[in-house]
């Protein structure tokens, strides 16, 4: 329990230093806006548009396949930690998993899930 | 002598014994030393980080055969703090289109995600108060650095600006994908150690886990490098199209968040890599005799990684985003996947063997596994390769 008492200390502490850090700068630092200054820097060239737009699909694509496969690996953690004194059973039941999750990458693959059309 | 052998624990029973003296009850005196010794770790690291700015920039200056900064003080070493003084006194902008509760959000995130990766770093084995041996560490240490992935999604989308919303999206796509090959090479220590624990990776250390998985140590790597996005990996915030990514609209101390939490996440990349591969703070029995000698020994193997990234960094060139993710997810999941099978699988076979035989069992199936893995992806990139220039070929082997 107390483990988690100094982790979250350590969140506190790691959240007050870069809080500090930029409202030390904002005190410090000269406060004069104006319409120019506070313009979308795109190199000069004026903005067009909306910047909160549609964006590629292929990046959803990605997501979801992580997502996916993330959750399967972090699955497998318990597995891992106890594969010592399990024995040999537990480790084929493991490649199985293992083989389940190559084969939906696999399918994503042949899918052509993975090119970036 | 006592006070020689082991400084921190002298100071923080001294510390304790203050705090009762005041009629704290032990728990909360407890809590306040640990708090102590956190706010002291934080601000070491930042020291640090401070220092890392000034060795990126000696470095990659070296590398580009320049000398770097060398006006402000002994080789340039005050440079980083007229940095930071000059990073405080600017104005804090925000862009009018910003998105501000997200926007000032960020950096903030971002730095933060990489502070409480320190949190499960033992840095000596006798320390008291600071570390706490999670017995979820290996996925602790996922979990935070998720945070860094939002913080940049925020971060660039936020801003309203075009660049850092493409910036950002490449960076986290590339971030994500090389998270499945990180996570499945961190289950291999976990296999060896039987616990998620780092305190118990790290004593479990023989013999480096380097040498019973080097391929899954250069997987680690590599999976490390994409996660920082810095080159070859770098498509985020390749500067020559997209100024500089995801952290274009930031200035002052908002970038410095930025780019210090970056510093200091490749600093913090070296650190796991010793310690779930190279032993962290041990080295030959040394790290018993002084807790501040264990900490130097983790510092020095962190640098060593660290170095090793910064040398990657400017010597290759950025790699486009297609190639990069077909790379993760073509060749290094696969490989990792098999390479977990077959660690899952020799660790059966070679448990009851003695310690060499199961040593060079593990190592010899790794350096297998590299060779035939590298041969099929050879195959493939031949193939396609022929299907381009096949042409060309033909001609050439008429003549």
């Amino acid at each position: 329990m107390s483990q988690w008492i100094f982790i979250g200390l350590f969140f506190i502490v790691g959240l007050i230093i870069p809080v500090g850090a930029i409202v030390v700068a904002w005190i410090l630092g000269p406060k004069k806006p104006n319409p120019i200054k506070m313009t979308t820097y795109e190199c000069g060239v004026e903005t067009v548009g909306e910047s909160w737009v549609q964006f590629k699909a292929q990046y959803y694509i990605f997501a979801l396949v992580f997502l996916v496969f993330d959750v399967e690996t972090v699955f497998l953690f318990p597995w891992a930690v106890k594969l010592g004194s399990l024995g040999m059973f537990a480790v084929i039941e493991g490649i199985i998993f293992i083989l389940i999750l190559i084969a939906g990458l696999v399918y994503t693959w042949r899918k052509g899930m993975l090119e970036w059309a | 002598m006592d006070f020689l052998k082991d400084p921190l624990k002298v100071a923080a029973d001294w510390l304790l014994g203050i705090f009762a003296s005041w009629g704290m009850p032990e728990i909360a005196a407890q809590i306040l030393l640990g708090f102590l010794g956190i706010l002291l770790l934080i601000t070491l690291l930042m020291v640090l980080d401070i220092f890392l700015v000034w060795v990126e920039r000696k470095v990659v200056s070296r590398f580009q055969d320049r000398i770097g900064p060398n006006r402000v003080g002994p080789f340039g070493l005050i440079q980083p703090f007229a940095d930071i003084i000059k990073l405080l006194i600017k104005e804090d902008i925000t862009p009018g289109g910003a998105d501000r509760v997200v926007y000032n959000l960020a950096p903030i995130l971002s730095m933060m995600s990489v502070l409480i990766l320190w949190a499960v770093i033992p840095l000596a084995p006798t320390i008291l108060g600071v570390d706490a041996d999670l017995n979820i560490g290996a996925l602790y240490i996922i979990a935070a650095g998720a945070i860094g992935t939002l913080s940049i999604i925020m971060a660039g989308w936020s801003s309203n600006n075009k660049y850092s919303l493409i910036g950002a999206f490449r960076e986290v796509a590339v971030m994500l994908s090389f998270e499945i090959p990180m996570l499945t090479v961190m289950l291999i220590p976990t296999i060896f150690a039987g616990s998620m624990g780092i305190v118990t990776i790290i004593n479990k250390q023989d013999t480096w886990f380097f040498f019973l998985a080097p391929l899954a140590a250069m997987i680690f790597f590599i999976a490390a490098i994409a996660e920082l996005g810095r080159a070859p990996f770098d498509m985020g915030e390749a500067e020559s199209e997209l100024v500089s990514g995801y952290n274009v609209e930031y200035s002052g101390m908002k970038f410095g968040m930025f780019y210090a939490g970056e510093l200091l996440h490749a600093f913090t990349f070296g650190g796991f890599w010793a310690i779930l591969f190279f032993g962290g703070y041990r080295f030959f029995g040394l790290e018993l005799v002084n807790p501040l000698l264990a900490i130097a020994i983790l510092f020095f193997k962190a640098f060593i990684g660290y170095w090793l990234i910064m040398w990657v960094r400017y010597t290759l060139l950025r790699i486009r985003i297609d190639h990069m993710l077909a790379f993760n997810w073509k060749f290094l999941t696969p490989v990792a996947f098999v390479l977990l099978m077959v660690t899952a699988l020799m660790n059966a076979l070679l448990a009851d063997l003695p310690g060499w035989l199961y040593i060079s069992g593990m190592f010899l199936s790794n350096v297998l596994l590299t060779w035939g893995a590298l041969e099929i992806a050879r195959h493939y990139s031949r193939g396609e390769r022929e299907k381009v220039e096949g042409a060309k070929q033909v001609v050439e082997v008429h003549h």
